[in-house]
């Protein structure tokens, strides 16, 4: 296989943090060689100057297969990634049935292997059914290649089935992923607690909700030593709990959605249900902590919390509607927002997006270093468009950045050295 | 000039369309107090009252405004009809424009829901009750029986008490009622108060005593049953105790404080009974002939707004 080399790029390594002028030789689906500095007089991809970044690693998103094809594939879904940089994509068990049985998840990883142009990993199902009663087979799950296991929206109730499970993970160090929202005081929810929503009518959920279950589960992390992810943190309020559990030293990390990270609670404006998220969209002061606490590498990591919905069960009144919002092809140019804003740059989003979530779930990637996969995204940070959600690649359109002014275009993105995105532009 | 395509809260109104409909509303008041109370501004027009939530009041209320005007006026309950079988909003929606009807009166349980079906009709819709969202028209004809009563509806002191967190006639109230410069007092106790109500421009009391003094106006809302039980209130004879209006209370306001209240009322739990048929201070009943001729009015401006001026 001749080597392809990617030529005059700007390269940002969060492994090394380095943000600067180089270029990369790609060999056998690895990278080679990175060169640093003035790129050689070889044939290859000219990149203009503009990034080349390791390909997004997207530890949440929700993928139609089993049971809900009609909402998203993995053929739609690997090809809305491919579009939004994304070279990963690790699914959630809240499939029909959920993946509880170990059958379910070879079936999906070999299904996403078919049908994806991206790599496609799963978690598995925490409990059986994803009821929070009764633990899953966690070594099973493993060994058909569970990269975590999480009950996906579903919060853990009751405390004794939580602590068992991180218990018995000590055995199998399977990492428990957890949706950090105390659910007798989210139930019904549909925005965060607030002016706005009092002023709309709408049944709220306190930031709060999200502290006390965190606080509960870490105090189970630090008696059970077990490997813990926070699944979207979101709230000022659930910041000081994370604070000290980093500083007791807990295995536990975080993640936080863009969409958390780039709208706030009046966008929900006159009840637009594609603006519906679990959690919901929070206040200003949230977001901007928010985005702090990514800046300070206090939350881990940014996924799409990419959750496809057909529009049926988005053209209802807002408390009616279903949850949720694409955001695999968003992922991008809404990480952009944020550079734009002067509010994280690039090394921090791509630490965030790409590296932590691949050291977290223990993948390749994530980094611009010899050996590593050619998992790649180039692109152009300041292009501008008109988002329109028809354009869109994945199966729904429900995207809460329809007629959204973006800038941020993706140019190529390659997976293992093939490119997956983009293209014509070779030399 | 009253423009706006359709009324789906105070929200959008200014202090001069609040005004216009209670200047027409008091004409509509002479109408329906004659023995002939036909008028026929809406003649040939359709108007449908679709309520997904029972109502047996307001949907009267409704019934009666637009027969009065000469519309030909159908009533659809869809709490229990196609609304079970799968039927969006939206489809019904749908279904109901191609019957082109030209006032559509919508009732639906979800904040939001009538503003959404608005998007998908061609015809002006009437809000009667959105969720915890808001009820325009029951704002508006509480305004007109202050104004009737008080001889005006500014520099009023108005205390909005009970169920505030719940309750959409609270939030049309508030609005309306600040919009045209009045003092409002809200008194609950904190369950049942919404987050960031010190917000919404009232002053917040917990305490009905204090908040009852000096009021021009004492408006009482209905609490559900099912959160007095312990979810949001210990007892009905708690609440009654520390939240119902009793003589003894309202003797704290002014002397000449109306009572008002939207209905149905919970005798001996929000209000004293005595209060509330007291024919000197409680204008329970004036509020619902009020109710009627508002409803003309708005449905009269709204007509003529749009359909009138297409033809």
């Amino acid at each position: 296989m001749t080597p392809l080399h990617l030529l005059n790029a700007r390269l940002i390594d969060p492994a090394t943090d380095y943000d600067g002028p180089g270029a990369l030789r790609i060999e056998n689906g690895v990278i080679a060689e990175v060169i640093k500095g003035n790129s050689p007089p070889v044939p290859g991809i000219d990149c203009r100057g503009l990034p080349l970044a390791p390909g997004i690693v997207d530890m949440r998103v929700f993928v139609g297969d089993p049971g809900a094809r009609h909402r998203e594939s993995f053929r739609t879904a690997g090809a809305a990634a491919a579009a939004g940089g994304v070279t990963t994509i690790v699914t959630q068990p809240d499939t029909d049935p959920p993946l509880d049985d170990p059958a379910l998840v070879q079936f999906v990883r070999t299904r996403g292997r078919e049908d994806a142009r991206v790599r496609v990993e799963t978690m598995g199902a925490l409990t059986r059914n994803l009821d929070g009663r009764e633990m899953t087979e966690q070594q099973f799950l493993l060994d058909a290649g569970a990269v975590a296991l999480t009950d996906a929206d579903h919060a853990v109730a009751d405390a004794k089935v939580l602590r068992a499970c991180m218990t018995y993970s000590r055995s199998t160090d399977a990492l428990i992923v957890h949706h950090v929202q105390e659910p007798s005081l989210s139930k019904g929810a549909c925005a965060t607690s607030g002016e706005f929503s009092a002023r709309l009518g709408l049944p709220t959920v306190p930031a709060i909700a999200e502290r006390i279950l965190l606080e509960r589960d870490l105090a189970l992390v630090e008696s059970t030593g077990a490997r813990y992810h926070a699944d979207q943190i979101t709230t000022e309020a659930a910041l000081a709990p994370l604070t000290r559990a980093r500083d007791a030293g807990l295995r536990a990390t975080s993640s936080v959605s863009i969409h958390h990270l780039t709208l706030n609670e009046f966008d929900i404006a006159d009840y637009r249900s594609y603006f519906r998220l679990t959690p919901p969209l929070r206040s200003e002061a949230d977001r901007l902590s928010v985005v702090d606490a990514v800046s300070a590498g206090l939350i881990d990591c940014i996924v799409s919390n990419h959750l496809p919905q057909d529009e049926e069960t988005k053209r209802l009144p807002f408390e009616e509607a279903a949850t949720g919002a694409v955001g695999l092809e968003t992922f991008l140019p809404a990480m952009m927002r944020l550079v734009h804003a002067g509010q994280l740059d690039m090394l921090t989003l791509f630490r965030a997006a790409s590296r932590r979530p691949a050291e977290i779930l223990g993948l390749a990637g994530g980094s611009l270093t010899p050996g590593a996969p050619a998992d790649l995204v180039w692109f152009d940070p300041d292009a501008p468009f008109t988002l329109d959600r028809e354009t869109l690649r994945s199966r729904s359109k429900n995207t809460p950045f329809d007629r959204a002014l973006m800038q941020g275009r993706v140019l190529g993105t390659w997976v293992g050295g093939e490119r997956v995105f983009g293209g014509s532009d070779a030399a | 000039m009253f423009q706006h395509r359709h009324l789906l809260g105070i929200e959008p109104l200014t202090p001069e369309d609040i005004s216009a409909i209670l200047d027409l509303s008091d004409q509509y008041v002479e109408v329906n107090r004659r023995r002939d109370k036909h008028e026929d501004v809406l003649n040939g027009l359709t108007q449908i009252n679709l309520f997904f939530e029972d109502s047996t009041r307001t949907m009267a209320s409704f019934e009666l405004a637009g027969k009065r005007l000469g519309a030909d006026v159908m009533n659809m309950s869809l709490k229990a009809s196609s609304m079970n079988k799968g039927e969006t909003l939206i489809d019904t929606a749908a279904t109901l424009n191609a019957m082109h009807p030209d006032l559509l009166v919508v009732r639906h349980q979800n904040s939001g829901a009538v503003a959404l079906l608005a998007q998908k009709v061609n015809c002006s819709v009437l809000n009667a009750g959105d969720g915890r969202h808001e009820h325009p028209t029951q704002a508006l004809l509480d305004a007109l029986t202050i104004r009737r009563r008080k001889g005006r509806l500014h520099r009023l002191t108005v205390a909005i008490c009970g169920d505030i967190a719940n309750s959409r006639v609270a939030r049309s109230n508030i609005l309306c009622l600040n919009r045209m410069e009045n003092r409002v007092r809200v008194i609950a106790p904190p369950t049942l108060l919404p987050p960031g109500i010190d917000r919404f421009g009232v002053e917040v009391f917990t305490d009905m005593a204090e908040g009852l003094k000096g009021c021009d106006v004492v408006m009482m809302l209905r609490i559900q049953n099912e959160r007095l039980t312990g979810a949001a209130v210990p007892s009905t004879r708690e609440y009654y105790h520390r939240y119902g209006l009793t003589a003894e209370k309202l003797a704290l306001a002014r002397p000449d404080a109306i009572v008002m209240h939207p209905g149905p009322m919970n005798r001996g739990i929000e209000i004293d009974a005595e209060i509330a048929d007291d024919v000197e201070r409680s204008v329970i009943r004036e509020q619902v002939e009020m109710g009627v001729s508002v409803r003309m009015a708005c449905m009269d401006l709204l007509a003529r707004q749009n359909v009138r001026a297409d033809q």
